[in-house]
């Protein structure tokens, strides 16, 4: 017991962070670190009450230790009575207290505090996630996926729906879950008091790969993010007559994968426009290198049985085109 | 001091009733048996059978868990397996291990000489069979359910789960349905009618009480899942758009039908179980529970509170905050009455004289994993906490240790408690002690680990992890508890078989404990009682020594010029709250029309499965005229006198 | 033999609340009843939640419902009639009379239903409403349905003479369940023909 309560302490350090990416009770932004006051709250009294019954427990097994006088005889109740009647308010009143902390939580972190400067709308599907970038402008607006890039110390609103199954989107570090209902737009908040990376996971079953479908939250100061969504904006250079790997790609991709500024359309897979600037490959199932590129290529059913991206064969020469085409697109 | 009926087959009375109510021999006998001690008996091992079918499939989940990024499962043998751990644990072992206790003890502990309607218990068994061989036939060919044993949509409708499976389990769902419902209906009647003189409703066994409440929510919360998995398959085969987006059907409207029915379902597969401990645990004190009417109190309340709280299942989908609000506060309110209980357990060992036998390990083992589930449900009561604990890990850890601290532990201690009144011979207390011990440890091995790697975020329902997420030192030592928890029940298993063959002999009350079903042999009689006792208090072979009353209640060899009912297959009914007699009920004989009713029904519902025409005709033409027999009005005549006690 | 102390003359079986199958019938009715409850919440929650008119392709019409509605309510005074009169009179024929009877307009009853059902606009897979429309009717008639079987029954019971001699509780059953049925034809009527009506 003492042990698991050592490496419990110990995945919270900070050093601990690293290696829980999706643990919660660390959290420090507004809305997460809400929860985790909350949650280090009611996890002391549930330690507490273990202990305080525990040891009633304990001791009222071993205060007459297996008594050799076992004869039936009269009993009064009513000192028994009066202190479960005791523990039994005292009880009411912890629950009381939980409950209305609770409510105060929820109020607290039910809105943004002001208005979100920021939408992003979420669309999940089996098992990938369709991020689109709202701005008053439609000419500013674009779409990526399996990644949310969000600047720092400002509430980004996300909107959340499913083009099939029920998935729900969280990010633990940053805020409670909320699900992606199909006809549904369900809305939630996250806002990040720190730069960095913030990894996100699907908390809804939604078939055989709900388990690796997951996503990066990266937070940037604003002038980066700015200067990120510049960049988003710009069409891909190049045609396919120049260029072998958008060749490939155009042959054997756009079918289902969108590229900004090419004529590839498809939008059955993730946009992939500026995928050389992404983090990671295939809902943040593996680093984002030309090597695992190559690889997820040539094994998607392998390395993601059921995902709905085929098997492609094609010949090395080709993978190897499109890889380099792809790692290019920063 | 114990009152027994020995020599009762030797006595002229004995002899008469024996050849009125003894089964009938061979094959005959074995399927048309409607001996509530018989079907008891029948429950317990069936269930628990499914217990270790469902173990294995956890053992296996287990091996693939153990560390990260493991290829022993492929994505779809996985989801099979969950699903069907689920499925098995929750419905194909839970309520019917409770139910085969109360089938074989409720007459016992109540003074009569069966359950209100023999021949619907019988059915009730034989429809559980039936629906557990229907959802496994399933498995071998691979298309076991595989949608989680919650089963949402749209995840499980045709579109996105193509294939039988789902289908199997809509369909075996609604079948097993009829079992529990027809059984609860039993228990009912059997509780308010069939109880001996005296056995007022403020002397039941806890157990009894627990069962009734539970008997009394199955009947209102089924319907609610049939209806759920009824249009499921509907929207499956008949392309109907209850949950289906695309025609204005509502995925959440499953959501809420499933947990209208899973939440009180939930309470029903433990309430029953916490009565186990509540008339077991003080024996093994030597004193009587502390706070019976509390006791009694809580379990009702918890059972009315458990209507209200099906939302906290649905924190994250988006539901307004108002709602969200009440069904969190409600939750945690429905922490209340457990909280007596736990009480009254401790107050009852902490007033008593502990004994430290095998049940009373169980049971004080129990009442620690109790608490530990109620602070982690307490946690995820907080419907913003819950958003960050819902659907990880910490989860499983709860639920875990509510059913396997309040359904689990009660059950084996149970058992330990009640086998020399069912076999006439005691089981082994040094293995008793070290299965309780390896039980406990491995348990908690493999299930308190959950709660850490719960809160640092791993996902529940999921094949694999990454090891980035930092929690694969936490699943291993799961894994290893759940494979010493398993050795545990191999030791139990093994006691239970070596007292069977060579237990020492048992006696009527082994334990001396209170209650009537120790007033009888062990085993009991098939009759039960030769003539039905008369009950003063809520513990009747303990009333002398208590002195809280001057009434005694007339059992055994004093109750030889009261009612023995021997005109046939007879027992007593009584008023429900205050237990006068004011009818004789004529029990029927040996039948083989509740194994044709299921078997009936089987047909009928693998014709369904295939969508044949001629199958679903037959059966439901079988089960027509087969009810029409059961129905049949039999002639007796109008009235009947019944010697009563002074 | 039992012994004959104080004794006490007991009912053998019982009528009504004194038998046990009395109360069983109180179960069905209850567990039957609640999953009427759970129909009429799945039809007013998908109602709930679309954001056009419900039934999207207007009101029902009342016609052949009210017609329905009447009729299967006199088949319950019919019935009610029979018992009382056989309870009174021990006469088997009028019994008999009144069973057939009341299983005549419960049998008119599905037949004018179908006729309604066939002249729907819709079909059971056109879309949410349909769905629960057909399903919440369809439960009832399969209530019906079994009803008209159980009379069947009680009928083919009474012309053998079964219930001549007391030990008529199948009959009080029977009876409280087709009652029971008419009384959720009533909420299912308001639900799905009347309420439509004012929105």
């Amino acid at each position: 017991m003492r042990r698991l309560l050592a490496l419990f302490g110990l995945c919270l350090l900070p050093g601990g962070c690293a290696r829980a990416p999706l643990s919660y009770l660390d959290a420090t932004s507004p809305i997460g670190g809400a929860i985790a006051s909350l949650g280090w709250g009611l996890t002391g009294i549930s330690v507490g009450v273990c202990i305080i019954v525990g040891l009633l427990l304990v001791v009222a097994i071993v205060r007459r230790r297996a008594a050799a006088d076992t004869a039936i005889g009269p009993v009064n109740d009513r000192l028994a009575l009066r202190w479960i009647g005791a523990g039994v308010g005292v009880s009411t009143v912890v629950l009381l207290g939980a409950a209305i902390w609770t409510l105060v939580t929820v109020h607290s972190i039910g809105e943004p505090p002001r208005n979100a400067p920021l939408t992003i709308d979420v669309v999940g599907q089996e098992w990938w996630w369709s991020v689109k970038y709202r701005a008053a402008d439609p000419a500013r607006e674009f779409e990526t996926a399996d990644q949310l890039v969000i600047p720092v110390n400002v509430p980004v609103k996300i909107e959340l729906t499913s083009r099939d199954v029920i998935h729900s989107f969280w990010v633990p570090k940053l805020g409670g879950k909320m699900d992606m209902i199909p006809s549904r737009t369900n809305v939630t908040w996250l806002e990040a008091d720190k730069i960095g990376d913030y990894r996100g996971q699907c908390s809804e079953f939604c078939g055989l790969q709900h388990a690796n479908m997951a996503f990066n939250v990266r937070v940037l100061s604003q002038a980066d993010f700015d200067v990120w969504w510049t960049r988003q904006l710009q069409p891909a250079a190049g045609s396919p007559d120049t260029d072998a790997g958008l060749n490939t790609f155009m042959v054997r991709c756009a079918a289902c994968h969108t590229i900004r500024g090419t004529p590839a359309g498809g939008i059955l897979g993730p946009d992939l426009s500026h995928f050389g600037s992404r983090e990671s490959i295939a809902a943040d199932l593996m680093p984002n290198t030309p090597e695992n590129l190559a690889n997820w290529i040539d094994n998607t059913q392998t390395i993601k049985p059921g995902v709905k991206m085929p098997e492609l064969h094609m010949l090395a020469s080709e993978v190897s085109d499109v890889t380099s085409y792809l790692e290019n697109l920063k | 001091m114990t009152v027994s009926q020995a020599d009762a087959t030797v006595s002229p009375e004995g002899r008469k009733l024996l050849g009125i109510w003894e089964t009938a021999p061979g094959i005959f006998g074995w399927l048309a048996t409607v001996d509530h001690k018989t079907i008891g008996i029948r429950y317990l091992c069936t269930a628990f059978f499914f217990l270790i079918v469902g173990g294995l499939e956890a053992l296996v989940m287990r091996v693939q868990l153990a560390q990260p990024e493991l290829k022993l499962l492929s994505p779809d043998a996985y989801n099979q397996l969950f699903s069907m751990h689920g499925t098995t644990m929750m419905f194909l072992y839970a309520l019917p291990m409770l139910s085969g206790f109360s089938n074989y003890l409720w007459p016992l502990m109540l003074g009569s000489r069966d359950m209100a309607f023999p021949r619907l218990n019988a059915l009730s068994y034989w429809t559980f069979l039936a629906a557990g061989i229907f959802l496994y036939v399933s498995f071998p060919i691979g298309q076991a359910p595989n949608g989680g044993w919650f089963a949402y949509v749209p995840n499980t409708s045709l579109q996105y789960d193509p294939g039988i499976n789902m289908d199997v389990f809509a369909l075996g769902l609604v079948f097993l349905g009829i079992s529990t419902v027809v059984g609860s209906a039993n228990f009912i009647v059997t509780l308010l009618r069939c109880r001996a003189p005296g056995m007022s409703v403020n002397r039941l066994p806890i157990i009894v009480w627990g069962t009734f409440t539970a008997s009394c929510a199955n009947l209102l919360a089924v319907p609610a899942v049939s209806l759920a998995c009824a249009m499921l398959w509907l929207d499956r085969r008949f392309g109907t758009h209850f949950f289906d987006v695309a025609g204005g059907g509502q995925p959440l409207l499953w959501q809420h039908l499933f947990w209208i029915f899973g939440h009180p379902w939930v309470y029903a597969l433990v309430l029953p179980a916490m009565g186990i401990v509540s008339d077991a645990l003080p024996v093994f004190c030597r004193r009587p529970l502390v706070g019976y009417t509390l006791v009694a109190i809580s379990t009702v309340a918890t059972m009315i509170l458990g209507f209200g709280v099906w939302v906290h299942h649905m924190f994250a989908t988006g539901l307004p905050v108002m709602s969200l609000s009440f069904f969190s506060a409600a939750s945690f309110v429905i922490a209340i009455p457990s909280a007596v209980g736990v009480f009254c357990w401790i107050a009852t060992i902490w007033t008593g004289k502990p004994q430290f036998t095998t049940p009373f390990l169980f049971f004080a083992g129990f009442v620690m994993l109790f608490v530990i589930g109620g602070v982690s449900g307490f946690m995820t009561a907080s419907v913003a906490l819950d958003w960050q604990l819902t659907d990880s890990y910490f989860v499983v850890a709860h639920l875990h240790y509510v059913l396997l601290g309040i359904n689990v532990f009660p059950v084996v201690g149970g058992i330990h408690f009640w086998f020399p009144k069912m076999t006439g011979r005691m089981m082994d207390e040094r293995l008793g002690r070290w299965t309780f011990w390896t039980m406990f440890i491995g348990f908690n091995a493999a299930f308190f680990p959950m709660h850490v790697t719960g809160l640092m975020g791993m996902p529940r329902r999921v094949y694999t992890y990454p090891a980035e997420m930092g929690v694969g030192g936490l699943n291993l030592l799961s894994t290893i508890g759940a494979f010493v928890f398993a050795l545990g029940v191999l030791l139990f298993l093994l006691n239970i078989g070596r007292s069977l063959r060579s237990g020492p002999p048992a006696g009527d009350n082994p334990w001396d404990a209170p209650a009537l079903e120790w007033s009888t042999s062990s085993p009991p009689p098939v009759y039960n009682f030769a003539t039905i006792p008369q009950v003063a208090s809520r513990h009747p072979l303990w009333e002398e020594r208590l002195g809280e009353t001057d009434r005694r209640s007339i059992l055994g060899d004093r109750a030889s010029t009261g009612m023995v009912l021997d005109r046939g297959k007879e027992t007593i009914g009584v008023t429900p709250l205050d237990a006068e007699p004011n009818v004789v009920l004529k029990m029927p004989g040996d039948s083989l029309l509740p194994f044709l009713l299921a078997a009936g029904m089987t047909v009928l519902f693998f014709g369904l499965l295939a969508r044949s025409g001629w199958a679903i005709g037959a059966g439901g033409l079988a089960e027509i005229v087969i009810l029409f027999l059961w129905l049949t009005p039999r002639q007796f005549a109008e009235s009947e006198e019944v010697a009563l006690h002074e | 033999m039992s012994e004959l102390g104080d004794g006490e003359v007991l009912p053998v079986g019982g009528t009504g609340p004194v038998s046990t199958a009395w109360w069983g019938m109180i179960c069905v009715i209850a567990t039957e009843g609640v999953l009427f409850v759970y129909l009429i919440f799945s039809y007013a929650y998908l109602g709930s939640q679309q954001p056009g008119p419900w039934p999207p392709s207007g009101p029902p019409s009342l016609k052949l419902a009210l017609t329905n509605t009447a009729i299967l309510i006199a088949s319950s005074v019919l019935l009610a009639w029979g018992l009382r009169k056989f309870r009174r009179q021990r006469d088997r024929r009028q019994l008999a009379f009144a069973l057939a009877g009341t299983i005549v307009l419960g049998a008119v009853f599905v037949t004018i239903q179908g006729f309604e059902w066939a002249d729907k606009p819709f079909v059971f897979s056109t879309n949410a409403y349909s769905s629960a429309f057909f399903l919440l009717t369809g439960v009832h008639m399969a209530h019906v349905a079994v009803g008209l079987l159980m009379l069947l029954a009680l009928l083919v019971w009474t012309l053998l003479g079964r219930f001549d001699r007391g030990h008529h509780e199948h009959l009080s059953l029977g009876a409280l369940y087709w009652h029971f049925v008419d009384v959720v034809w009533l909420v299912v009527f308001t639900t799905a023909y009347l309420v439509p009506q004012f929105k």
